[in-house]
C-alpha cells in the first residue's frame, strides 16, 4: 500500500507545486471568478426602479405635459422639434415619442419592451393629471428579497463555470503538455503505475479545488451577501462531484492531442456550448423549448441546477439526484473512455 | 536505501564475469550462468513506408558500457526504445536480464535507468524536487541528496528546473536514470548540444556508473564520445549494424591508422584516385569534389610521395591535414558519408 502512495504523493505534490509556481494559474483560478463576480455584480446591482425616457413633439401644451410627466415622477421628459424626437426614438435614448393634440398620439416600436412598458407607464400618468379617477385605490409592496437578486443566480453560475474551467484547462493543458515534453514517456519509463499518475492530477485538483470555491463563495457572502442556504456537506458534495466530472472531461478532451494548439481548439469546442446554453449568466429556460432536453443534459446545466437548488433554496441531495446524475454519468463516462483511448507516448 | 559505492570499489572491468562480481548482489544477476544484460533477435519496427530498424540482433553482456552510433535517422533511438520497452517492435524478441517485456514489466522497469533524447522535465520544480519524484517510482535507490553530489548538481539543488543550463538538464537526466540504482543504464545521446566542458563532466558520471558494475548503453554520433566511454561499438545505418566491435578494431579495419586530407585549388585538374592508391603507404584514396581522403599507414612516406605526385600534376594545395583514424573515418569509409550533416 506505502509502495503505491508514496509515487501518488509525490506526483500529486509536483503537480500542485508546478501550479503554485504559475502566477497565470493562480489568476485563472483565484482572481479571475472574483473580477467576474465584482464587474457583473456592479453592473447588475439593485439599482432604483429605472427612470423612463420620453420626448414630446413640439406643440400646443408640450410644455404642459412634460410638467405632468415630472410631477408623476419617474420620467425624464423633455420637448424636442419632430425629427430630433425621431433620431432619438431611433437610436434607443428615448423610449416612447407622445405627439401632443386633442387626442395624443404614442410613437414607439412595440417589440422593444421598455418602449411597451413607457407607453403604459406615460398614458396612465398623463390620464391621471388629467383628471382619470381610478374605479378603485391601490397600493403598492415593494420587494427585493436577499436570494432572489442578480448577484444571487449569478455566483452559483459562476462558481459552476469556475469547475468547468479549471478542471478542464487544468488536466487538459498538463496532460498535453507532459506528452509533447516527452516528461510522460520518461514516466512509463520508470517503475511509475499509470494509475498513480492519472490519480495524481486528481489528487491535486481536490487539494486546490476547497480554497478556490471557499474564495469565490466567501468573497460573495461577503460583498454581496450572497446566501448558502442549504448544507455545507451537501454543497461539499456537488462541488466535488462537479470537479471531478470534468475533470473526467478535460482528461478525455486531452486523450489523443499532441500539441497545445490541439487541445486549446477542442476544449474551446466542448466548453463554449456550455458557456452560452447552461444558465450562467442568465437563465437556461430562456432558449427555446426545443432545444430543453439537450440543454438540461448538459453537464454544467446539470451542476449550476444542484448549486443553484443548494445555495438559493435550501435544496436536499435527494432532491436533486436527477442534475447530480447527469453530472456522474458525464464524470464516469468520460473517465472510462479517456482511460481507453488516452496517448501514453 | 543502498549508499553509493565510492568510485575506487571496482576498477572499470569490461568483461562480464568482472562485471557481476563487482556490483550487483540480486540472486539473478550473480548466478553462474547469468543472462547477458540484453539480448535481440531480429528486431524490426517500421514507420508507414520506412523501414526504422531491419532485423537487428544484438548481443550485450553485463557490465559493458555499448555505442550505437550513426547519422540522425540511422534508427539508433528506436532501437534503444524498443529495448526500453517504450516502443513496441512489429517482429523480433528482447530479453533483458533474463526477463521480457511482456510477462516481467514492473520488475524490468525497477531495474533499468532511462534518458530519453531531450526531455524537457517539468519546468517549475526544483531539482532536488524532481530527484525525490524518480526516487519515489523505486522500491530500491539512492537518497536523492548523495545522486546530487554524484551529479555536482549539489549547488543547483533548490532551483528551478528552466533556470539550468543544457548541461545541467542533462546531468538532472542522468540523476533521475541513477536514483533507482539501475542495473542497465539507457542514455540517447546525452550529450548531443553540449559544450566540451560539460561532456566530460557527464562522461564522469557514466564512467563512475560503470566503475561500479553498470552496464551503458549509449547513442551518440560523437565518435570521440563512444571511443571514449564504449568497450564495443556498433555501427548503425538505415536501421542496420554495418560494424561491430572495439572502437580500436573498427578503426583496425580500415587498414591504416592515419588519415591524411587535402583539397586542391580551384582550376586544378582531379588526381585520379587510382594514382593516389599507388603512393607509398596509402592504403586508400577518395575524392570528394576538390578534396580528397586518403588512408595512411606511413604518413612520414605518403606525405612527400604525395608533395612529388602534386609537383608533377601541377595543382596547387590549399589545405593539408593529417589525424589518427576515428570511427567518423570509418564511417566514411563504410558509407561514403559524414556521420554528422547527413
Amino acid at each position: 500500500m506505502m509502495n503505491y502512495l508514496l509515487p501518488l504523493k509525490e506526483l500529486t505534490l509536483a503537480r500542485f507545486r508546478e501550479q503554485l509556481r504559475q502566477p497565470e494559474v493562480l489568476f485563472w483560478v483565484f482572481a479571475f471568478p472574483l473580477l467576474l463576480a465584482v464587474a457583473l455584480g456592479l453592473a447588475f446591482r439593485n439599482r432604483p426602479p429605472d427612470v423612463i425616457h420620453v420626448a414630446v413633439e413640439s406643440g400646443p401644451r408640450a410644455e404642459a405635459l412634460v410638467a405632468d410627466l415630472k410631477a408623476a415622477g419617474g420620467f425624464a421628459a423633455s420637448v424636442l422639434s419632430p425629427e430630433v424626437a425621431s433620431e432619438e426614438l431611433r437610436t434607443g435614448q428615448v423610449a416612447l415619442v407622445v405627439v401632443p393634440g386633442d387626442s395624443l398620439v404614442y410613437r414607439y416600436d412595440p417589440t422593444r419592451s421598455e418602449s411597451r412598458l413607457a407607453r403604459i407607464a406615460t398614458d396612465d400618468a398623463l390620464q391621471q393629471a388629467l383628471g382619470r379617477r381610478n374605479p378603485r385605490a391601490t397600493a403598492d409592496h415593494i420587494v427585493t428579497e436577499r436570494g432572489a437578486r442578480y448577484i444571487d443566480f449569478l455566483i452559483p453560475g459562476l462558481l459552476g463555470l469556475n469547475l468547468m474551467s479549471t478542471g478542464m484547462w487544468g488536466l487538459g493543458y498538463a496532460v498535453v503538455d507532459a506528452r509533447r515534453r516527452k516528461l510522460m514517456k520518461r514516466l512509463l519509463a520508470s517503475p511509475m503505475r499509470r494509475s498513480q499518475y492519472l490519480l495524481s492530477f486528481i489528487a491535486a485538483r481536490l487539494v486546490i479545488l476547497a480554497p478556490e470555491v471557499i474564495v469565490l463563495l466567501g468573497f460573495a457572502a461577503l460583498a454581496f451577501g450572497v446566501p448558502v442556504r442549504g448544507s455545507i456537506l451537501s454543497l461539499a458534495v456537488v462541488v466535488v462531484l462537479g470537479a471531478m466530472c470534468f475533470a473526467g472531461l478535460g482528461l478525455l478532451t486531452a486523450s489523443r492531442a499532441q500539441t497545445v494548439e490541439a487541445v486549446s481548439g477542442l476544449m474551446n469546442l466542448v466548453m463554449l456550448p456550455m458557456w452560452v446554453l447552461s444558465g450562467v449568466f442568465f437563465s437556461s429556460a430562456k432558449f427555446p423549448a426545443a432545444m430543453q432536453p439537450f440543454i438540461r443534459v448538459l453537464p454544467l446545466t446539470a451542476l449550476n441546477d444542484a448549486l443553484r437548488g443548494i445555495m438559493l433554496q435550501g435544496a436536499s441531495l435527494a432532491s436533486l439526484a436527477a442534475p447530480i446524475g447527469i453530472c456522474v454519468v458525464w464524470g464516469s463516462v468520460s473517465f472510462a473512455v479517456a482511460l481507453r483511448t488516452f496517448r501514453w507516448i | 536505501m543502498t549508499p553509493v559505492p565510492s568510485a575506487s570499489s571496482a576498477s572499470a572491468a569490461p568483461s562480464a564475469s568482472a562485471a557481476t562480481s563487482a556490483h550487483h548482489t540480486d540472486s539473478a544477476s550473480s548466478a553462474a550462468s547469468a543472462p547477458p544484460a540484453i539480448r535481440c533477435r531480429a528486431l524490426t519496427k517500421r514507420y508507414k513506408d520506412v523501414l526504422a530498424v531491419d532485423g537487428l540482433d544484438l548481443d550485450v553482456p553485463s557490465g559493458e558500457c555499448f555505442g550505437l552510433l550513426g547519422p540522425n535517422g540511422a534508427g539508433k533511438t528506436t532501437t534503444v526504445e524498443m529495448i526500453e520497452g517504450l516502443v513496441a517492435p512489429d517482429s523480433g524478441t528482447v530479453e533483458i536480464l533474463g526477463l521480457h517485456w511482456g510477462r516481467d514489466a514492473i520488475a524490468l522497469r525497477e531495474r533499468l535507468g532511462v534518458a530519453l533524447q531531450e526531455t524537457r522535465l517539468a519546468e517549475r520544480l526544483k531539482v532536488i524536487e524532481v530527484i525525490r519524484l524518480f526516487r519515489s517510482f523505486y522500491r530500491a535507490g539512492h537518497d536523492p541528496e548523495e545522486i546530487l553530489d554524484l551529479v555536482e548538481l549539489r549547488e543547483k539543488r533548490d532551483t528551478w528546473v528552466d533556470k539550468l543550463s543544457g548541461g545541467q538538464k542533462q546531468r538532472l537526466a542522468i540523476a533521475c536514470a541513477l536514483v533507482g540504482n539501475p542495473d542497465v543504464l539507457f542514455l540517447d545521446e546525452p550529450t548531443t548540444g553540449l559544450d566540451p566542458q560539460s561532456r566530460r563532466a557527464l562522461w564522469d558520471v557514466v564512467e563512475e556508473f560503470k566503475s561500479r558494475g553498470g552496464t551503458v548503453v549509449l547513442t551518440t554520433h560523437y565518435m570521440e564520445e563512444a571511443e571514449r566511454l564504449c568497450e564495443r561499438v556498433a555501427v548503425m545505418d538505415h536501421g542496420r549494424i554495418i560494424a561491430l566491435g572495439s572502437p580500436r578494431e573498427l578503426i583496425a579495419s580500415l587498414g591504416a591508422d592515419h588519415v591524411v586530407e587535402f583539397a586542391l585549388g580551384s582550376g586544378a585538374e582531379p588526381l585520379p584516385e587510382a594514382e593516389l592508391v599507388a603512393l607509398p603507404g596509402v592504403e586508400s584514396a577518395r575524392r570528394d569534389g576538390p578534396r580528397y581522403t586518403l588512408t595512411v599507414t606511413e604518413p612520414h612516406r605518403a606525405i612527400p610521395a604525395l608533395m612529388g605526385e602534386l609537383e608533377r600534376h601541377g595543382g596547387e594545395m590549399t589545405e593539408l591535414l593529417t589525424h589518427h583514424a576515428t570511427l567518423e573515418d570509418l564511417f566514411l569509409s563504410l558509407t561514403g558519408r559524414h556521420l554528422r550533416d547527413t
